[in-house]
């Protein structure tokens, strides 16, 4: 257990509204092992990109860490200063967004952007940190890079612009790299592409992938470890055979029947893709009891009434379900 | 870069050209010639055939297309007419006051930028500190000032109560003469400029990439530096070229109150004294002075933004 | 500044202005023309003149209170002109598109190249002093705002199937246009015009001021500050009074527009350009 790179312990994010305060995410544990990648799942708004962005120590008003801890090798870091969460950022935790069109500032070479990562945590000057921009572009696989790094984000594609992204985040050989639905916003041919060049760079570096997605299939393709969080919680976390063979909780299953499957086409014929039915209630609508009573299939009184506690699945897993048998 | 500004000055043509059919339409077509107003004055009395010989000498006979066309073709090769009143060329004349009305206008522009600038970058980058609703409640302040009534009030502050600076007019052209009226003219401007600075800075700070930047791990006042400062310029920019326009309209007034030797208050002058080819050398003087003024600002757009040269 | 706030001081000042020009006979002190007496020529402001005395003994403060109605009128009729031009060639270019919009885009350019004041001076010019020029110049030269939002607007929804819904629908241009397209800009519009108002206000001062707006024995803020400039400094207050009348009235408007905007445009399609 004390090997682990990155522990999340009860992570809780407070989003301050008006005239209350809602945990927008809560109970959130899990725990990344050195050079591995662990998979966080679930539809937009369930509360997983604030929790990359807490992991950065990036949240922002009316968001903000409202408990928990953080433990990065050992280190507390949810308390850290903002002056040493500067030193951790980018040197030792580095992130990928979604949006390559607007994550990259307009105005500025994308040489230069990569470059100032190491101006800024290797203290190399401007003309040496645009070589070692100019061979990052290289591992990056971005053809021509002696003279891409002189171009502007609205030059390069969606796909190009996602490659100097990664450029930027490992370029100081980070620990643990965040990546926060880095393919979503990219056509479908190159996203293969982004994720083998992510994991492949990874590999060879020895960084951890904390991969963001609401794509599950992706994320347990990539990922030894998959955690699924729904409304705020993670529901269930196993490791990623187990989740595909065996989910525990239903809205695990939702998640897999909707993923389209190439070989079963023939066997259930044009039937459509089953879709989970509903939406993701807004924080404020958090239901009483379990909070997907409302769009589960085989929600009993019990769900309407107790929210469920954590139940240890083998392999450090856990589901949360009053059903979970 | 040269590309760009041929395009640009060919973009002017055509609004030039249709700003001198207003100009010559609206003084052309609508009641009243001037040699009538003079008679309607009471300042002179004309003999009814010396008006006629008047009207025949300036052309105002001829039938209204033949005129457009002189007019135009005169106002091509930089004839804009003889002064009804001095007979004087108008180029001259209006020539003779460019200088001044440039000076007023930068010196007011620069004060804006000065201040107004710096003003609203503080404010957006501590909001709702102190420093930010004093500059803010300043700034719609300062929007809502009719800037002669301001020019009133400083010149009866500093000029006839506390004698620093002279109450008006050009004197040698010096700086003392200037301030008072650039001032005047400059706080409307410059409370823009710290609002629409402000807000673009906000802008920008709510932007991903600077998110990106902060996740790179750089102190605050390096993301400022870096990413910050070029992106809200450029909307920083905007809003200077389109504030010349309403500067220059405040200018008539200002120049007016400090009997500044510009081109309001020839215009004004000219306006009572029914000059009209003065009145409308002035306007297009003006006019062509804010088009350049906006293709300059084009320009700067396209050294400050990569993105626009390939639009 | 707190939205919620700049509404209230706003709508509070632009109250006190709304009800100077509604009740000016009422609470006037004197006849604002009529009432010269030469016995009280510039009198420092007292309890009996709160903000003094002309040289021809006129009370200011019944001057500024009739000359509400003066900018009031300006404002609101000129902003009402101004609108209704604006959203009719907005929408009509942005709907029928073609030619029509090229001379629209063409007309709106001309206009903003003409800086505002000096195109409404030219039409004072030619029109002469008075209410009805004001109103015709300032009326006519402040449309680009409202006319850039209403077209831009009416391309957004046309590019989203809106228009192209109802008109399968049957509905006419027409009914189109304004059932369905005008009450989709009504709050950028509103928030646009009362700052325009503010702006129109200010102008009307200065053409005044200039001789060219409302002529003197007539009270308007403008034409009050042009008689005061050769009195500044034998009476100071005569310029005083009417310019903080302009500012505050001017300045409720902007505040309002201000509180409006973060209740009609949350997106803010109305910065403010001039």
């Amino acid at each position: 257990m004390s090997d682990a790179l990155l522990r999340v312990d009860a992570l809780r994010i407070a989003l301050a509204s008006n005239r209350t305060t809602y945990n927008a995410v809560e109970e959130v544990s899990f725990e990344i092992g050195r050079g591995e990648a662990f998979g966080l799942v679930g539809e937009s708004g369930c509360g997983k990109s604030i929790t990359a962005l807490a992991l950065m120590g990036l949240l922002r008003q009316p968001l903000s860490l409202a408990g928990g801890r953080i433990v990065l090798d050992g280190e507390e870091i949810q308390d850290a200063s903002p002056a040493e969460m500067r030193r951790l950022r980018g040197k030792r935790i580095a992130m990928i967004f979604q949006e390559p069109m607007t994550a990259l500032n307009p105005l500025s070479p994308v040489g230069r952007q990569i470059a100032e990562m190491y101006v800024l945590h290797e203290g190399m000057g401007w003309t040496e940190a645009m070589d070692r921009a100019e061979e990052a572009l290289r591992q990056v696989r971005v053809p021509s890079p002696e003279r891409r790094i002189r171009d502007y984000p609205h030059q390069l594609s969606g796909g190009m612009r996602q490659r100097v992204m990664i450029a930027i985040a490992l370029a100081c050989s980070p620990e643990l790299l965040v990546a926060d639905e880095p393919t979503t916003a990219l056509d479908v041919t190159v996203q293969a592409e982004i994720i083998d060049l992510m994991a492949e760079l990874c590999a060879a570096k020895g960084t951890a992938i904390l991969m963001i997605s609401h794509d599950l299939g992706l994320v347990a393709n990539m990922c030894r470890r998959v955690a699924v969080m729904y409304a705020g919680r993670i529901v269930e976390a196993q490791p990623a055979e187990a989740i595909f063979a065996t989910p525990r909780h239903p809205y695990t299953r939702g998640l897999i029947n909707s993923l389209p499957r190439l070989g079963e086409r023939s066997r259930r014929g044009r039937q459509k893709l089953q879709e989970i039915a509903g939406t993701v209630p807004s924080i404020a609508g958090y239901p009483a009891g379990c909070r997907f009573n409302p769009r589960c299939p085989e929600a009993t009184d019990v769900c309407l009434a107790v929210p469920p506690a954590a139940t240890p699945l083998p392999a450090d897993g856990l589901v949360r379900c009053h059903h979970h048998g | 870069m040269l590309l760009v500004l041929g395009r640009r000055v060919a973009n002017i043509v055509p609004t030039l050209a249709a700003v001198i059919a207003v100009i010559f339409l609206l003084f052309s077509v609508l009641p009243g010639s001037f040699i009538s107003a003079m008679n309607e004055d009471g300042r002179t009395t004309m003999d009814p055939a010396v008006m006629d010989r008047m009207r025949k000498e300036m052309g105002l006979d001829d039938p209204l297309p033949q005129r457009f066309v002189k007019y135009l073709a005169n106002t091509a090769i930089g004839d804009l007419g003889t002064s009804f009143r001095t007979k004087e060329p108008v180029t001259k004349l209006v020539g003779n006051r460019l200088w001044p009305s440039l000076k007023l206008v930068l010196a007011a522009m620069a004060v804006a930028i000065a201040i107004g600038v710096p003003l609203g970058f503080i404010a957006a980058l501590k909001p709702g500190s102190a420093i930010d609703t004093i500059s803010m409640v300043g700034a719609i302040s300062g929007l809502s000032l009719s800037q002669f009534w301001l020019g009133l009030m400083l010149m009866y502050l500093f000029a006839l109560k506390l004698q620093w600076l002279p109450s008006f007019g050009y004197g040698d052209g010096g700086l003392r003469y200037l301030i008072l009226p650039a001032l005047a003219l400059g706080v409307g401007p410059m409370a823009l400029l710290a609002r629409t600075t402000r807000a673009a800075v906000l802008e920008v700070l709510n932007a991903d990439f600077v998110r990106t930047a902060r996740s790179k791990g750089m102190s605050e006042s390096r993301v400022v530096e870096w990413h910050v400062l070029r992106n809200a310029l450029v909307l920083v920019v905007t809003t200077i070229g389109l504030q010349f326009g309403s500067l220059m309209g405040a200018a008539v007034v200002v120049e007016k109150l400090f009997s500044w030797p510009g081109i309001g208050s020839l215009l004004v002058d000219s306006v009572f004294q029914r000059d009209i080819p003065t009145v409308q050398g002035c306007i297009l003087l003006i006019v062509t002075f804010f088009l350049a003024i906006n293709t300059l600002v084009d320009m700067a757009y396209v050294a400050i933004d990569p993105r626009i040269r390939y639009r | 500044m707190n939205g919620g706030l700049s509404l209230w001081i706003g709508g509070g000042l632009v109250a006190v202005a709304l009800f100077a020009a509604a009740a000016a006979p009422l609470i006037a002190i004197t006849d604002p023309v009529m009432g010269a007496n030469l016995m009280n020529a510039e009198l420092p402001p007292s309890l009996e003149f709160p903000f003094g005395t002309d040289a021809q003994g006129r009370d200011i403060y019944s001057r500024i209170v009739y000359g509400a109605r003066v900018s009031l009128t300006v404002g609101i009729v000129s902003q009402i002109c101004n609108s209704i031009i604006g959203v009719s060639l907005g929408l009509s270019a942005g709907y029928w598109g073609g030619w029509w919009d090229d001379l629209v885009s063409g007309l709106t350019n001309l206009m903003l190249a003409i800086p505002s004041l000096i195109f409404a001076l030219a039409i004072m010019a030619i029109l002469g002093p008075g209410l009805v020029s004001l109103l015709i110049a300032l009326g006519l030269t402040n449309w680009s705002y409202s006319c850039r939002l209403a077209r831009a607007q009416v391309l957004s929804l046309k590019s989203q199937g809106y228009v192209q819904a109802a008109r399968i629908l049957g509905y006419g241009d027409l009914r189109i246009m304004f059932t369905q397209l005008l009450p989709n800009i009504l709050g950028p519009l509103i928030v646009i015009a009362t700052l325009g108002m503010g702006g129109a206000i200010l102008a009307e001062a200065a053409l005044s001021f200039l001789g060219l707006g409302i002529r003197p024995p007539f009270p308007s803020w403008g034409s009050m500050l042009s008689e005061a400039r050769d009195q500044i400094t034998t009476a100071p207050w005569l310029s005083v009074f009417p310019g903080l009348a302009i500012f505050f009235t001017v300045l409720g408007l902007n505040l309002l527009g201000d509180g409006l905007r973060d209740i009609l445009d949350p997106q803010s399609t109305t910065r403010r350009g001039a």
